[in-house]
């Protein structure tokens, strides 16, 4: 459950921003998480509504863009959308192939509420 | 991964990357990875390793797959041509540090308590503990999971995983991330393969092989030193990598 630990820091990561723009409190938070990289969205979104408590992101939504693991062959040069436990190409079946997507852990973007001047 | 910045972005994910995701003047672009905090700790970890002329490898399995015991014999096999240090994380007690320095060799014990993985700090803390300028290699032993050490890194040179053959030759499938991430591929126990009809050990470096990892697969015996040449083969060369590096 390494979610929760990835949780904190993204707040950590979104909070400082926040502060950074004189953000009054965060509406979204939005991730991009690819299967390779070990993090479950289902488990990540339930950390994050525990994590947030007490943040700027208090009362935030989590938005989780799914990246699809994509590899490229270095024998035929083909790029193919792959499973994740078996990332040979699609076209050759060579095993030898790059991964060009799908470990991504990503902090995206975050929706803002600005303060305004005259509170 | 991005060789100028060292950032995921590559061209096949830089369209999600630049894409707006929502409409309006609040909205703040970030595109910073997940786990920076850990991320850069971890860079100065590998700096301060490197200030030393210290080889760092991270030993992960699931628990009692016997990455204390290859610790051990490769404390005996190597202990007298190279100078070995490590750290041991684990839930909870000292007993695997007891058991290194039962050997002459300097460990460091880190509880996590209920955390299943070691980070960068954690790891940070155990350096601090340890005579850098005394060692040639740093064995970090993770705690014991198949899982969540994968994606923290921790400041390494060298990812090895090991799989004993009591747990199934079909591991590598089932735990990908893990599995891809090896540098080195140890199979433990190899000599209880005699009276395991169900462990195939060219199944599971085909498996390693179908998530496109080229590390090498080593069978080793650690009760056993004879059944350790193909790791000591592969720990003498990653270590003669780095110092030549």
């Amino acid at each position: 459950m390494h979610e929760l630990a990835i949780c904190r820091s993204l707040l950590d990561q979104a909070e400082a921003i926040a502060r950074t723009q004189g953000a009054r409190a965060i509406c979204s938070v939005s991730v991009a998480i690819g299967p390779l990289s070990g993090v479950e969205h289902p488990l990540l979104s339930r950390a994050f509504s525990v994590a947030r408590c007490g943040t700027l992101a208090a009362d935030a939504e989590l938005l989780v863009e799914a990246t699809a693991p994509t590899v490229r062959c270095r024998s035929c040069g083909e790029t193919s959308v792959v499973s994740v436990d078996r990332l040979v190409c699609g076209a050759c079946g060579d095993w030898r192939t790059d991964l060009v997507s799908g470990a991504e852990m990503f902090l995206m973007s975050l929706e803002l509420e600005i303060g305004d001047d005259d509170v | 991964m991005c060789e100028t910045c060292g950032c995921s972005v590559t061209s096949g994910n830089e369209a999600i990357a630049a894409q707006p995701l929502h409409e309006g003047v609040t909205t703040v672009e970030v595109l910073d990875r997940l786990l920076a905090a850990n991320d850069h700790e971890a860079a100065h970890n590998r700096e301060h390793l490197d200030a030393h002329g210290v080889v760092a490898i991270n030993l992960m399995s699931s628990p009692g797959s016997g990455k204390t015991s290859l610790l051990e014999a490769t404390i005996a096999a190597r202990g007298a041509r190279l100078r070995i240090g490590v750290i041991e994380g684990d839930l909870e007690t000292e007993h695997d540090a007891e058991r290194i320095r039962a050997h002459g060799v300097p460990a460091v014990q880190i509880t996590t308590g209920t955390a299943c993985h070691l980070d960068a700090h954690l790891v940070h803390e155990g350096l601090h503990a340890l005579d850098l300028d005394a060692l040639d290699v740093l064995f970090v032993e993770n705690v014991g999971n198949l899982v969540c050490p994968a994606s923290f890194d921790l400041g390494q040179h060298f990812n090895v995983a090991l799989l004993s053959c009591t747990e199934g030759d079909d591991k590598p499938k089932k735990y990908p991330v893990m599995f891809r991430s090896a540098d080195a591929v140890v199979l433990t126990k190899c000599d209880l393969l005699d009276v395991l009809d169900d462990f195939d050990p060219e199944r599971a470096e085909h498996f390693v092989r179908e998530l496109a990892n080229p590390a090498p697969v080593l069978r080793t015996a650690a009760r056993r030193t004879v059944a350790l040449d193909g790791w000591l083969d592969w720990l003498d060369s990653a270590v003669a990598s780095r110092k030549r590096g």
